[in-house]
């Protein structure tokens, strides 16, 4: 393990570790509506918004209003996103004079952008207009995490007791007090490290060899900095965070991947500072910090020793580099890919077709668990509902009915919940198995079983997770996966979401329960090794065989020839 | 009241030697469960159903196959797994009825005699009664019905319900149940339940399980179960078109229907209902009748129990325990005369000091009384003896003694005093007007409560004693019997606001009673049970009613509801955590003949020799782990008073970790057993 890699990887866990709580508590204040430092600078400015929409923002919300207002504002957006991509031919700024987009993709990518999803079947440098990156998706980059996160805030304040307060206020304040602020210092970190930031056209250069060569440029500072905070992943160009212009030097590597993590490992202490309960959300923080580890470690160190086939040539027995920029080297892949696959943000800075099966498997487990800390918000809900499941399964046998903070688990919850779970396998193994099964799905693959499966199912494991990252070797620009990739996406992101405002709805309604000797403890090592122990046999028991069929078939096979 | 004047609790009767379960009935019942459309309730059992089903089918239709032998017993196990399932619920629900049928005999075909309306009594059969009747019941007959006494005393004989041989004075005022007997006089009894509705008939149909509903908690599991099973369902129903994708029919019908029985949660499915029938009969065999099953439930979640300190936590009443003579007396001198002013005393109280200054004087036997017995009376608060030579002894309060002494010492009150510091009654005993000294009467704490309460203490449920007692007296008792808290001169009106107060903190309580004013109290709490010797009000206002009416026996209810919710969450953890050995079984084994899956023959860790061979031990120990299992669900999982957290730690061990393991060992040595026939 090299100098850099160590640096990088410290600097990255130190300053995720290090910011987690008093940014968490920070976003305690602003939404439990306690004065903070940018009041001065943003109330007049929220307020004024508020008002210009029509909307009191003081008024608490039931969770069948607070949901319904986050899916009508979604469908909302969506749909003007749609009209937008459609009409992009007679909007300004479009140097390229790009045409407008197809149904097919501009459905797939309003339905991506508006569910955080960002997942593209398009080549932005070849296919976006100026107007249609930054004021169209780069409008959605905001808005959607927002919105997500406005959730997730939510279900913290119903944990907590308290009214769940009101979307649209939320919403604005996760933009104004969060999202802003931040994308702007990392917009002119990634400016001051040579990443564009501009309206011209794309330069012509003449080379040295005396050829024209097309450098596309454009607003790219602003939309990797909320392309990231956000976890929305989606590139400004079709190499995304590996293209130079993008994602420069190894310091933005780490500034960006640090991005990722900000808000959604904020959203732990935040939870646990709301709620009073900084134990139970530390214990849920270190869960999932086991589970990042263990995702880097599982993409790392097999990409560290090499491909055993090619060793086993006598080629040059070092890492496997194909698919990898020589600027972040293993070290640096490893700790963006592990980022980007447990925030479900998406953005990638290698190829990850040409991984080796087993760190294919770990980039699998970020988004089959989703709750790797993942998105802002979000992520949380997710972990939280296998917290519930879980609570409910053991905490019988302590002979009570089970309890999470403060309040009884029954009938209502745990069903809710385990619908919230089914949701997830429901999507990533009905798609797969539509798509192996259709001769439209078939001929999306461009590689054999197992592949082409692999391929296929990452697709759909990408758009139910809301991850947005793709396997490659996928013609996803095929209608068939423009639009089924769209539905997924759309379900994965909306349904579970509902199903746990609900949940929280529930709670809140119950008469809180004191704690006692006999009440379980969901917080401490013994709760946090179940609960990993919980969230990793129930997924395994569902994804087990269509992992086994896809990227272990693949390891053993290699794992055969080393034997050989 | 009861003639048993110590009030010593009987050890709780375990009528399960008397059972005998009809296995006979119980297979038929088994078979006759099988039908589907019983099987819809239990959604996990039910797809088990269904894919038997189609596996037979499959088998029909492949006859003459190669792999007809290996169809036919995958079949056979499948079909075995479900009957296992339907026996475990037959045979607790035998059980239950084995008891009932202990309970039925003491209902016979009474006659009864019902007094109409204008005053004639006429005979009819005690199935015919209804609430409001009157009845006149003679000496020596069973009592017909559930109801309440409004004329006449007697003595009833209540062993045909609670075992308790002592008969129990019944007067006006007092309830008595149906299949009780009067001993002696008459009594008129105003019936106050309908023909089916009796406190018997309950009993009978809850230890029956003919009236279960799913309780709360049972519900939120089988809706839990059901959304595994639909998941596994999906995991099952995709990977067929996923493996074509490798080549064409790559999976057989019948193995994915084995895997599929192998991962929904078979083992809790098939064990839960008979978890919640034998939770019922442990209740009633402690001689507890829930009125729902959700009472024993809620029991499990208690958090203050509230107990009366006279007969739940001391026997009923106060024993002499000391002699403290004033100065110039002797104690032997003192021990005489108590013992001949208490000699006409038939209270408890009374016969305690005999029995005290008996042994105290060495005497063998109860000397017959001479002179005349003085009655206590509440002016008086005296009792005692006059003699024929006109010497008296009196015995009473130190108040009452001190006005009738010519001087009384000093020292008496000093005594008294030190008396009730320590939670005692002191009683003066004056002779002639002369002061001889002070009996020390004491509360007894039952056996064993300071241990049993410093378990609840670990469990975190606090205990609250309520008494009529002064402050000086109950907190002495409090901290003899090791309750967290106790409330000093409480009305049994003050019940009610206590409970209350708990419950406002979010607290579920569980109170004990037996008095009309007991009956708020008893409504409003989480768990209310209520004695058999109470009033009717009461009985109606608890959920429970203990037929042995020993109150400490809440305990054992709390206990028995914890066991139930525990023996749901183990066999539940055990049953999911039994899936992970079962995918390294079937699924190499599944993909063996598929041409580019055969390296997952890798997963094969167990070394399982064939393919068939593994399908079949996976599918042989998924269906052998439920009768394996039977006895836990009916006698509940070993379960103790500790905190959370450690029964936390001792239970993941024993079912969640040892679930993963086990069935490894299992698996494979099924394997190779069916090797041995050849079978893999």
């Amino acid at each position: 393990m090299s100098v850099s890699t160590i640096a990088t990887w410290t600097v990255v866990f130190a300053t995720l570790a290090i910011t987690a709580k008093p940014l968490g508590e920070y976003m305690s204040r602003v939404f439990s509506g306690s004065p903070t430092i940018l009041d001065r600078l943003f109330t007049p400015f929220e307020n004024a918004l508020l008002m210009w929409a029509g909307v009191d923002g003081s008024v608490n919300m039931s969770a069948v209003q607070y949901g319904t207002a986050f899916v009508v504002v979604n469908l909302v957006w969506m749909l003007i996103s749609y009209a937008a991509l459609r009409l992009q031919a007679i909007l300004p700024f479009n140097p390229e004079h790009f045409s407008g987009v197809n149904p097919y993709l501009a459905f797939n990518t309003a339905a991506s952008f508006t569910t955080n999803t960002n997942w593209q079947a398009y080549s932005g440098e070849n296919t976006m207009s100026y107007f249609s990156q930054f004021a169209n998706l780069g409008f959605l980059q905001f808005v959607a995490p927002a919105s997500g996160a406005a959730v997730g805030i939510a279900f913290v304040r119903g944990l907590a007791g308290r009214p769940l307060g009101n979307f649209w206020s939320d919403l604005v304040k996760v933009c104004t007090r969060l999202l802003l602020p931040l994308a702007v210092i990392v917009a002119l970190i990634l400016v001051a490290s040579g990443v564009p930031e501009t309206l011209a056209a794309y330069l012509r250069v003449h080379t040295l060899a005396g050829g024209t060569q097309i450098v596309p440029r454009g607003p790219i500072a602003t939309w990797e900095a909320i392309a990231h905070l956000g976890q929305n992943g989606g590139g400004f160009t079709g190499a995304n965070s590996a293209n130079p212009l993008e994602n420069p030097t190894p310091v933005t590597n780490i500034v960006l991947t640090i991005a990722m993590g900000l808000l959604p490992v904020a959203f732990f202490p935040f939870m646990g500072s709301m709620t009073g309960r900084p134990r139970v959300s530390w214990t849920l923080f270190f869960v999932a910090s086991v589970f990042a580890l263990g995702m880097l470690a599982m993409i790392y160190f097999p990409e560290h020793l090499g491909n055993p086939r090619l060793n086993a040539l006598g080629l040059d027995g070092t890492a496997n580099m194909v698919g990898k920029e020589v600027r972040f080297g293993i070290g640096g892949t490893s700790i963006f890919e592990t980022a980007t696959m447990s925030f479900t943000t998406g953005s990638v800075v290698s190829a990850h077709d040409s991984y080796l099966p087993l760190p294919q498997i770990a980039f699998f487990l970020g988004m089959f668990l989703n709750l790797v800390f993942g998105g802002a918000g979000v992520g949380l809900l997710n972990m939280l509902m296998l917290v519930l499941l879980t609570v409910f399964l053991v905490g019988l046998m302590v002979g009570r009915t089970p309890e999470f903070m403060g309040k009884k688990i029954e009938a209502r919850e745990v069903s809710l919940a385990a619908l919230a779970f089914l949701i997830h396998p429901f999507l990533i193994l009905v798609g797969t198995a539509i798509a192996v099964a259709t001769p439209p799905g078939q001929a999306g693959a461009f590689n054999p079983a197992p592949q082409g499966l692999t391929e296929i199912l990452y697709a759909f494991t990408s758009a139910a997770a809301n991850n947005g990252s793709a396997l490659g070797g996928l013609a996803s620009s095929l209608p068939f996966y423009e639009i089924a990739l769209g539905i997924v996406m759309i379900l994965g992101r909306y349904a579970s979401v509902m199903a746990m405002l609900l949940v929280v709805a529930s709670l809140l309604a119950k008469k809180p329960v004191p704690e006692t000797a006999g009440t379980m403890p969901t917080h401490g090592l013994l709760f946090g090794g179940i609960l990993f122990g919980a969230i990793l046999i129930l997924n395994a028991l569902t994804f087990l065989p269509i992992i086994a069929m896809g990227p272990l078939v693949q390891h053993f096979l290699l794992a055969s020839v080393q034997a050989r | 009241m009861t003639l048993d004047s110590m009030g010593v609790p009987s050890i709780p009767t375990d009528h399960s030697s008397d059972r005998v379960v009809d296995y006979g009935r119980v297979f038929a019942d088994a078979v006759r469960k099988l039908d589907p459309r019983q099987m819809i309730r239990n959604p996990v059992m039910f797809v088990v159903e269904i894919g038997t089903a189609v596996v037979a089918l499959f088998t029909l239709g492949a006859i003459g196959s190669a792999t007809e032998g290996y169809d036919l017993l995958v079949t056979i196990v499948l079909f075995f797994t479900i009957l296992f399932a339907t026996y475990a619920e037959a045979y607790a629900e035998a059980r239950g009825r084995a008891q009932a049928d202990f309970l039925r005999r003491t209902k016979s075909t009474t006659r009864a005699h019902r007094i109409a309306p204008d005053g004639r009594t006429e005979v009819v059969r005690a199935g015919q009664l209804l609430r409001g009747d009157r009845v006149r019941v003679e000496a020596g007959e069973i009592i017909p019905g559930d109801g309440e006494v409004v004329e006449g005393v007697g003595a009833v004989d209540e062993s045909a319900i609670t075992g308790e041989s002592a008969p129990v004075i019944k007067a006006p005022g007092d309830s008595v149940t149906a299949g009780t007997r009067l001993l002696s006089d008459h009594l008129v009894v105003s019936i106050t339940a309908n023909p089916g509705d009796t406190f018997l008939d309950r009993m009978i149909a809850l230890v029956e399980g003919a009236v279960r509903q799913k309780t709360p908690n049972e519900t939120a599991l089988t809706a839990l179960l059901a959304v595994l099973t639909l998941i596994f369902v999906l995991v099952v129903v995709t990977l067929v078109p996923v493996a074509d994708y490798y080549s064409p029919n790559a999976v057989n019908i019948t193995t994915a229907v084995a895997l599929l029985v192998c991962l929904i949660p078979t083992t809790i499915g098939a064990l839960l209902s008979a978890i919640g029938i034998a939770g019922m009969n442990r209740v009633a065999r402690v001689l507890v009748v829930a009125k729902s099953g959700r009472a024993v439930e809620a029991a499990g979640d208690i958090d203050t129990l509230i107990l009366d300190k006279t007969g739940t936590i001391t026997y009923g009443n106060r024993v002499a325990t000391a002699f403290v003579p004033m100065p110039g007396v002797d104690d032997a001198e003192l021990a005489q005369a108590s013992l001949e002013a208490s000699l006409a005393d038939t209270t408890p109280e009374g016969r305690s000091i005999v029995d005290l200054a008996l042994r105290r004087l060495g005497l063998p036997t109860t000397p017959a009384l001479e002179g005349t017995p003085v009655e206590f009376s509440a002016q008086t608060r005296l009792s005692g003896v006059d003699y024929a030579d006109g010497r008296t002894l009196r015995k009473g309060a130190i108040a009452a003694v001190k006005a009738l002494a010519h001087d009384p010492p000093p020292e008496l009150e000093a005594a008294a005093e030190a008396i009730a510091r320590d939670g005692g009654t002191p009683l003066g005993v004056v002779a002639d007007g002369r002061v001889l000294g002070v009996i020390r009467l004491e509360d007894v704490i039952k056996e064993n409560l300071k241990e049993r309460f410093a378990g609840f203490r670990a469990m975190g449920i606090r205990t609250v004693m309520v008494t009529g007692d002064n402050r000086t007296t109950a907190a002495f008792i409090a901290s003899q019997a090791g309750v967290d808290d106790f409330v000093a001169e409480c009305k049994p009106e003050d019940k009610i606001a206590i409970t209350r107060a708990e419950q406002a903190e979010g607290k579920l309580v569980a109170v004990t009673g037996d008095g009309t004013n007991d009956a708020p109290a008893l409504a409003q709490a989480d768990v209310g049970l209520a004695m058999n010797s109470g009033t009717m009000a009461a009985k109606e206002a608890g959920n429970m009613i203990d037929l042995e009416s020993n109150p400490t026996k809440l305990l054992d209810v709390v206990m028995v509801g914890k066991q139930l919710l525990i023996t749901r969450g183990a066999l539940t953890t055990f049953s999911i955590a039994n899936d992970v050995a079962k995918y390294f079984a079937i699924i190499p084994a599944m993909f063996a003949n598929v041409p580019g899956l055969k390296v997952l023959s890798a997963l094969n860790i167990m070394g399982l020799r064939t393919p068939h061979g593994a399908i079949l031990s996976a599918l042989i120990f998924n269906a052998l782990i439920i009768p394996a299992l039977i006895p836990f669900a009916i006698h509940g999982v070993r379960n103790r008073a500790e905190t959370a957290e450690r029964m936390l730690l001792r239970n993941i061990v024993n079912w969640g970790v040892l679930g993963v393991i086990v069935p490894f060992v299992g698996i494979w040595a099924i394997d190779r057993a069916l090797g041995l026939f050849g079978l893999s």
